[in-house]
């Protein structure tokens, strides 16, 4: 990308062809999700009794969940270690992390049953503390909250100086950039808390992620049902955390017209390959552990399933970073943080859905077009909103040069 | 009143009914004491002594399938004549229990020819339930006195009760669009509150079925084993299998022929609830890591601060 384009570029628009399709993408899956609460979870999606969870649960919520774990390792990176070449890399790890977790909580209500009960989560006397699911909603609901409070920075940033209320509101302008002045001030003292508290938030739900398939024992297939999920799920999050940050950000300067952050971004893949590393190191005392090795070598469908999700998600992307020429370019890094994301999302497929057996198969689970436009739709959403606030609010540095 | 069955010793109907409303009362009390929670958390494994429970004989069961009519009739489900029972074409598919038929019998073929038994199936009433453990606003409950309860007033539909189950007993209305329930045996609670048997264990006409206590249930179980030993398999399914359930059951031959699964003698429950309990006992991991994390951002800012001490910048994102 040369430098005249970044500049002719210099106030990129909201929409492009490419918009358009998402957009339409997003009206599809928002007719689906309306079929949905009208008609019910037994009409719209394929959904029984031997497969109670599907790609709702699977994809909007396991996967959601997983992807935007790139909130909180970037923060811990740049902030907790104070490492500032990383600091331009937090605020869309950031607001990623927001939009993701808004709608992994609007995944959850579609796909619940009475979703007009959800609040009965946040009542007291119906919690029940032994439940994995308990703890992992009122953290998800917690982290949503302490994200909103990462990201008012950003909002009084925006507005700080530039409040243009219109018609008669005008009177307002002054006290409401008062306030803002003074929340700013405030959340910049306090500020570092709240960051220490969404990384811990993170590490417990991560985990309990992965401890909430560990009751259905024998139901999951043994090359990923051990107690040590929690631990897999944690390692696999850090390690998707910091692919996503990396993936987006080539993403977002492609579509934005601006320059790759390539050098950055290779020091930040320098986590990876540790990171996957440890993982394989304890997987492979799992497996041994349990003798569930044995599956490795039957040629099942779960053994393929894992072939592939291993070889994939850990291996290529391992041999990819631990090349320094290929970790050096914007293709390399772009390679490997897909292989990554692909690996956890296959990785979350699994346990929550392809190695996944009834007791009892009623009948096998394939989504309906319905279950895969609503997910294909708040994906869609998600990539919309994310634009929107990009283009509209300081999140990527590069972009505010560009600007300025 | 009722009988219980000549077999079954058994403490009078009335008694039961007193001390389940001591149950209550007590239940009540401590709730409005002590926060919900605690009440909860007590409640989970402080079981009756003489808990009751279901034995199911399935050499005796000749497949008439009335405890399915009877069932239907007890729950104000959709429900056919009483001769509908008789049609036989229905074996001819392995069915499960839905939302519309909470239990139900099914011919088992003998894998080596040798003549086929009918299985009863419903919800099983495990002693440390997994759906009870997984259940995130206690829709689920475990009563003292043997049945799982399920509470429409507390769910709020995620279905992990399903997700836990290693029987697949728990039935989704998938078709309810604005109020499903999750729908299960809840062993006639409302009848032996009543002082009544539970309907399929009134209506069977052979004795299949014996209600009672669980104890004395496992008792008569084991002796008509040691006295007939040509006609069971030495194994009371539900003794131990995933902790216990309530129900019971003796046949003559392997279990895993029949459809039941194999389970270890711990509940489902029992790992999940070591691992959570293990990592957030009294909280003190996750403000370990919060001190931890807060010492390193600490420790790090000092150094950079030393390091540049030019530098002003600001902490927040």
């Amino acid at each position: 990308m040369t430098l005249e384009h970044s500049i002719e570029t210099s106030r990129p628009r909201f929409f492009t062809p490419g918009v358009w399709v998402v957009v339409a993408v997003a009206m599809i899956g928002a007719a689906a999700l309306l079929a949905r609460f009208v008609f019910g979870l037994g009409r719209v999606t394929n959904l029984d009794n031997g497969y109670p969870w599907g790609i709702w649960i699977a994809i909007d919520v396991a996967c959601g969940v997983a992807l935007a774990a790139g909130g909180f390792t970037t923060a811990f990176v740049a902030h907790l270690t104070n490492r500032e070449e990383f600091h331009p890399l937090v605020r869309p790890a950031l607001l990623t992390a927001m939009i993701g977790y808004t709608f992994v909580a609007l995944g959850v209500m579609t796909d619940l049953g009475r979703f007009w009960a959800m609040w009965h989560v946040m009542l007291p006397w119906m919690w029940q503390g032994n439940s994995v699911l308990f703890e992992v909603a009122i953290c998800v609901m917690t982290y949503v909250t302490v994200l909103y409070i990462e990201f008012l920075p950003i909002v009084c940033e925006r507005f700080i100086g530039r409040v243009r209320l219109p018609g008669v509101l005008r009177v307002l302008n002054a006290p409401v950039d008062r306030l803002l002045r003074l929340l700013d001030a405030a959340l910049g003292r306090v500020m570092t808390v709240f960051i220490i508290l969404g990384v811990v938030l993170s590490c417990m739900h991560q985990s309990s992620l992965g401890t909430l398939m560990v009751i259905s024992g024998a139901k999951l297939h043994p090359l990923w049902q051990t107690p040590m999920l929690p631990l897999f799920f944690l390692l696999s999050a850090f390690a998707v955390g910091f692919a996503m940050v990396i993936f987006e950000s080539l993403l977002a300067s492609k579509s934005l017209g601006i320059e790759p952050e390539t050098d950055l971004l290779a020091r930040l893949a320098r986590f990876i390959p540790v990171l996957l590393g440890i993982y394989t190191i304890a997987k492979a005392i799992d497996l041994l552990n349990r003798g569930a090795f044995v599956h490795l070598f039957d040629g099942s469908r779960a053994n393929m399933l894992f072939i592939f999700e291993f070889s994939l998600g850990v291996v290529a992307p391992f041999i990819i970073l631990m090349v320094d020429r290929w970790r050096h370019s914007a293709r390399g890094l772009f390679t490997a943080a897909s292989l990554v994301i692909a690996g956890v999302v296959m990785n979350r497929l699994d346990v929550f859905l392809l190695a996944y057996t009834p007791a009892i198969e009623i009948r096998p689970y394939f989504p309906t077009p319905a279950e895969f436009a609503v997910t294909a739709g708040f994906i869609a959403m998600i990539v919309l909103i994310y634009r929107f606030i990009v283009l509209n609010f300081p999140v990527i540095e590069r972009l505010e040069e560009v600007r300025a | 009143m009722f009988a219980f069955p000549a077999n079954i010793p058994s403490r009078s109907a009335r008694e039961a009914l007193s001390r389940r409303d001591f149950v209550k009362i007590s239940g009540v009390c401590a709730a409005g004491l002590a926060t919900a929670g605690a009440a909860r958390a007590s409640e989970k494994r402080a079981l009756d002594p003489d808990r009751r429970g279901v034995l199911v004989d399935l050499t005796v069961c000749v497949g008439c399938r009335r405890c399915e009519w009877a069932c239907n009739n007890a729950n104000d489900l959709p429900n056919g004549d009483l001769s509908d029972c008789d049609d036989q074409s229905i074996f001819k598919s392995r069915r499960r229990p839905t939302s519309v038929h909470l239990t139900v019998v099914n011919r088992m073929a003998g894998s080596d020819g040798s003549k086929p038994i009918f299985v009863k199936t419903q919800c099983m009433h495990c002693e440390h339930p997994a759906c009870v453990s997984a259940c995130l606003v206690g829709a689920m409950r475990k009563t003292a006195d043997g049945p799982v309860i399920y509470d429409a007033s507390r769910c709020i539909g995620c279905r992990y009760c399903m997700v836990a189950c290693p029987y697949q007993f728990a039935a989704y209305e998938y078709e309810n669009a604005l109020t499903p329930q999750v729908k299960k045996c809840q062993l006639c609670q409302s009848r032996t509150s009543r002082g009544e048997l539970p309907a399929c264990v009134a209506m069977c006409p052979v004795e299949a079925l014996t209600y009672g206590r669980r104890d004395e249930l496992l008792k008569l179980a084991h002796e008509r084993i040691d006295c007939n030993p040509d006609r069971y398999v030495n194994h009371v399914y539900g003794e131990h299998e995933g902790g216990g359930t309530s129900w019971l059951y003796l046949a003559d031959r392997p279990f895993t022929e029949l459809g039941f699964p194999a389970l270890g003698p711990d509940s489902p429950a029992e790992l999940t609830e070591t691992i959570q309990h293990g990592i957030f006992k009294g909280f003190a991991a996750p403000v370990m890591l919060f001190g931890l994390l807060g010492a390193i951002g600490k420790l790090s800012h000092a150094s950079t601060a030393h390091t540049h001490a030019e530098h002003t910048e600001k902490v927040t994102p």
